[in-house]
């Protein structure tokens, strides 16, 4: 609570000191409690709060808030059904706190492994994301001159994002984590409507009433759960295995975290937010919002183990994967193929958490932690790149690495990060295959084999445009502000050791969200001699380039220019055709539009995941009351 | 244990250069009979490599030496990693990375045909992709283990559970091999419109090393192949060996047979047989699992 309370009071305006200063604290009480929790290795701490009666008061107060907040922006942009969801969701929680018909549980709070290791993320990747937002608004409004400058309000807004976060995963009480759960959903809609323009104001309505909708599942799992199964914790249901009357409430949670995760049909929301300045949707892809969703999920899924909603939630995460890539190989924007990875690789992370196994638990933990450094480094990096060349279409990025060096070498490192073999995300694609394998289930092994060939094409083509050495190409002004780089490099070096670290964190910090998930003593998810094997690959990959540095290989070559089939008129972009003529040249990335292209793909996709979540509701929650 | 492992990988290493070139010879001398020619010798593809060794290196960039020496390494240690009895997983992902750095060492070079090459590099393997990890799965079903020390102590040989996963393997062999109708990234011969694709802006040494690493990786495809029929039962490798004979005389074949495809249609194809084949045969093992 101190933490929250903490972060509200930064959360007022101003400047980038005090933001790097509370943003350290902040960081530092999360670092803290953290390594207290990982380092006492008791399985079960629980930190009760039983006398709740005032900051339940608070938190009426602040539903009711958030809701009025909703109905009056709602009116000031003509979206009136925005209220009606809001309305829906919120009174009839009010009616049963004030009617007494909620039930009082007996803890609040709970900080354990899981709730540790989220800890880490949101303090560590979040607070980097607002120290790097501070340089960020600064430049960003240099450019935009049409875009009145609120930064104050956009930063103190990310703040109380974070706050809401730690709140979200300390709660083990249902309602509170319905609150917060809103309170992230009215903040992720105001950030993406920052500018205020049209395309803004469409895109953050979009996201609210999808968040909403989400919401309003929650709520009704809330109250089913509060007046049917006299539960008010998380922990109770996860603890009551699966049964008939437990698997509702949890079907309408899963519901809820599908939109906040933005898996099909509800990824419209996320493609949407692009229109934000960059530190929200660093934010919101890589520590908070979307991981809120399989934050959910992950809690949930010893009790989704075997039922048709864990096959659902899988299938859905399943298609939104390898959906998702597909469509990351037609986009040029890199916003976009980010935001587009983003849903693919949360897809897997939901598919993971589905299938219930603990292969898959773990390799949903693994993707959780390397997805949000290597995501927010891409996007601050992107950010970067944007405002040193005011472009951030991946063709315009063709040379990078000549022309800004340091922002290349740690976007390589970023892409790297996430696709390339001895990093981080493949260790977890690995335990994920094995978990399907072991779950059964063929579409998900199918999916995964071919999303995985996708995913593989549209990185590499990425990381090919960066590698592209061109001659007669000189370096840009890199205009990177320090306190932009205070993020970028510790992230950096973050994933780097990373991959060094895995071992160590699976033992450390997975196992124990194992044993407290699944009760019980957990066998080793990732064996000896496959640890020793990837460690030998990790290594190689940083010795090769050392190594070929220490003995000079292709030093004394002869250098000359690449074949064009014609002159080379001396700077690889043009050459001397038979005429003698000057041409230019271009070789452009493949898009393949007219395969997978978002017209041809993106519509029936939506349509199928909607038919799939409208089946699992309707089955499981229509055929159990 | 250990030493067993280190014994395999090394001799792996030293041994795969001559298969791999032997075969790659054989490959010449089959192709030119089908064609009604005499064709080189038989050690034809050795002669090749030292004389690209004895030549001056041009380069287009340093960047690219790493790339091509990293892809060399990658690739060897692959075939170290499966032949020494490791996680086929592993094998399938080392793999892919040793691809990725050959196509960055096209890409880095920016001439046309060799970013052209590199991007029909990156189709080709997300048409095969699916299907190598696959038969990782496929070898999994079949005998309960990833580890190739596991799956060579088999009861019976794992074509018996998994045939369509065998269709499907040799049928992507084809694109890996680089043996036409599939081989979009690099062509034969330097008249074709690609020149030599992947490979055009590569000269010397650097030339010879990534025809190094296409031999290491042919042995570690032929050996793949021969995973198949291998069982705990000696007599089970010489079936090994005569299927792997087979599966590399029906591959030059096939290159002879058919022109040059379109990637689309490569796609389209090599997705569908993947799905067919492989997909219906996971199918089945599920349900009679």
């Amino acid at each position: 609570m101190a933490i929250i309370i903490g972060l509200l009071k930064y959360a007022s305006p101003f400047r980038s000191a005090v933001i790097m200063l509370g943003g350290f604290t902040i960081m530092a009480a999360a670092i803290y409690v953290a390594v207290n929790v990982l380092m006492s290795g008791d399985t079960s701490q629980f930190m009760y709060l039983e006398d709740a009666e005032i900051p339940n008061h608070f938190i009426m107060a602040g539903e009711v808030f958030l809701m009025c907040l909703v109905c009056f922006l709602s009116i000031k942009y003509k979206k009136y059904y925005a209220i009606l969801i809001s309305l829906v969701g919120t009174i009839p929680v009010l009616w049963m706190d004030l009617s007494g018909n909620a039930v009082e549980g007996s803890t609040h709070l709970r900080i354990d492994t899981f709730a540790a290791v989220m800890y880490l993320i949101v303090g560590i990747v979040g607070i980097l994301i607002c120290i790097y937002a501070s340089g960020y608004m600064k430049d960003y409004h240099h450019h935009h001159t049409d875009v009145v400058d609120r930064s104050n309000y956009f930063l103190a807004l990310m703040f109380v994002f974070l706050g809401a976060m730690f709140g979200l995963i300390s709660s083990d009480n249902l309602g509170w984590i319905y609150f917060f759960w809103e309170i992230t959903s009215v903040c992720s809609f105001l950030m993406i409507g920052y500018t205020r323009t049209e395309e803004a104001v469409n895109n953050s309505f979009r996201a609210l009433w999808m968040n909403l909708l989400g919401g309003v599942g929650f709520a009704a799992g809330l109250m089913y759960t509060n007046m049917y199964l006299n539960m008010s914790n998380l922990s109770e249901i996860t603890a009551a295995g699966a049964s008939e009357v437990i698997i509702i409430p949890v079907t309408l949670f899963a519901f809820a975290a599908l939109t906040k995760s933005a898996q099909f049909p509800f990824s419209r929301w996320l493609l949407g937010a692009m229109v934000a300045p960059t530190p929200s949707s660093a934010l919101l892809h890589s520590a908070t919002m979307v991981k809120i969703g399989v934050y959910m999920l992950i809690r949930l899924s010893p009790v989704m183990q075997g039922t048709l909603t864990g096959v659902m939630i899988t299938v859905i995460g399943g298609f939104t994967f390898f959906a998702a890539s597909l469509l990351a190989i037609t986009v040029s924007d890199g916003k976009k193929v980010l935001a587009y990875s983003t849903i693919s690789n949360l897809g897997l992370i939901t598919a993971c958490a589905g299938t219930g196994t603990q292969e898959g638990v773990w390799a949903a933990v693994m993707l959780v932690l390397f997805h949000a450094v290597s995501k927010s480094l891409l996007f601050q990096t992107v950010g970067d790149i944007e405002n040193c060349m005011h472009s951030r279409d991946i063709e315009d990025m063709h040379g990078l690495i000549i022309k800004l060096p340091r922002l290349a070498f740690i976007m390589i490192i970023g892409i790297c990060g996430m696709f390339m073999a001895p990093f981080g995300m493949l260790v977890s694609k690995w335990a994920a295959l094995k978990s399907f394998v072991e779950s059964g289930s063929v579409w998900l092994v199918l999916f995964l084999v071919f999303g995985s060939g996708s995913t593989l094409f549209y990185w590499a083509k990425w990381l090919g445009k960066i590698c592209a050495v061109i001659h007669q190409s000189f370096e840009l002004e890199d205009i990177t502000p320090r306190s932009e780089m205070v993020s970028i490099i510790p992230l950096t070096t973050m994933i780097v050791i990373m991959c060094f670290a895995f071992p160590w964190m699976s033992g450390n910090m997975v196992q124990p969200i194992l044993s407290e998930a699944f009760e019980g003593t957990i066998e080793n998810v990732i064996g000896g001699s496959d640890v020793i094997i990837m460690m030998i690959m990790v290594a190689m990959v940083f010795m090769i380039p050392i190594g070929s540095r220490i003995l000079s290989i292709g030093k004394n070559s002869k250098m000359t220019m690449s074949y064009v089939a014609g002159v080379n008129a001396g700077d690889d972009r043009h050459y001397i055709d038979s005429f003698g003529k000057e041409r230019a040249l271009y070789m452009s990335n493949w898009y393949m539009e007219d395969y997978f292209g978002e017209k041809k793909l993106l519509w029936p996709s939506i349509i199928v995941a909607a038919v799939l979540v409208a089946v699992m509701l309707i089955v499981v929650v229509g055929g159990n009351i | 244990m250990t030493v067993t492992i280190i014994v395999k990988a090394i001799l792996y290493i030293i041994l795969a250069p001559l298969i791999g070139g032997t075969l790659s010879g054989l490959d010449r001398v089959f192709s030119a009979r089908m064609q009604g020619r005499q064709g080189p010798p038989l050690f034809q593809p050795f002669y090749d490599v030292f004389k690209l060794l004895n030549k001056q290196t041009t380069v287009v960039n340093s960047i690219q030496v790493l790339f091509v020496t990293g892809y060399l390494i990658m690739t060897v240690f692959t075939g170290a990693l499966f032949f020494a009895g490791g996680d086929m997983l592993l094998v399938f992902f080392a793999l892919s990375m040793s691809e990725v750095l050959m196509v960055m060492a096209a890409f880095s070079t920016n001439g046309p045909y060799s970013i052209m090459g590199a991007q029909r590099e990156l189709c080709q393997m997300m048409c095969y992709e699916p299907m190598t990890l696959l038969v990782a799965i496929g070898f999994y079903y079949a005998n309960g283990s990833f580890m190739v020390n596991d799956l060579i102590q088999a009861e019976k040989p794992a074509i018996m559970y998994i045939p369509g996963f065998f269709i499907g393997f040799v049928f992507i062999l084809i694109i890996k091999l680089r043996k036409s109708p599939f081989d979009l990234a690099t062509s034969h011969h330097m008249h074709q419109e690609m020149v030599k694709g992947l490979t055009t802006d590569l000269s010397g040494g650097n030339l010879a090393l990534v025809e190094l690493a296409e031999w290491y990786d042919l042995v570690l495809m032929m050996g793949i192949v021969g995973m198949f029929f291998i069982t705990a039962n000696p007599i089970s490798r010489l079936w090994a060996i005569i299927a792997v004979s087979c599966v590399f005389f029906l591959e030059t074949l096939i290159d002879n047979l058919f022109p040059r495809v379109k990637y689309i249609t490569m796609l389209k194809v090599t997705w569908t047989v993947i799905l067919v084949f492989a997909g219906t045969n996971l199918l089945i093992l599920n349900v009679l699992k």
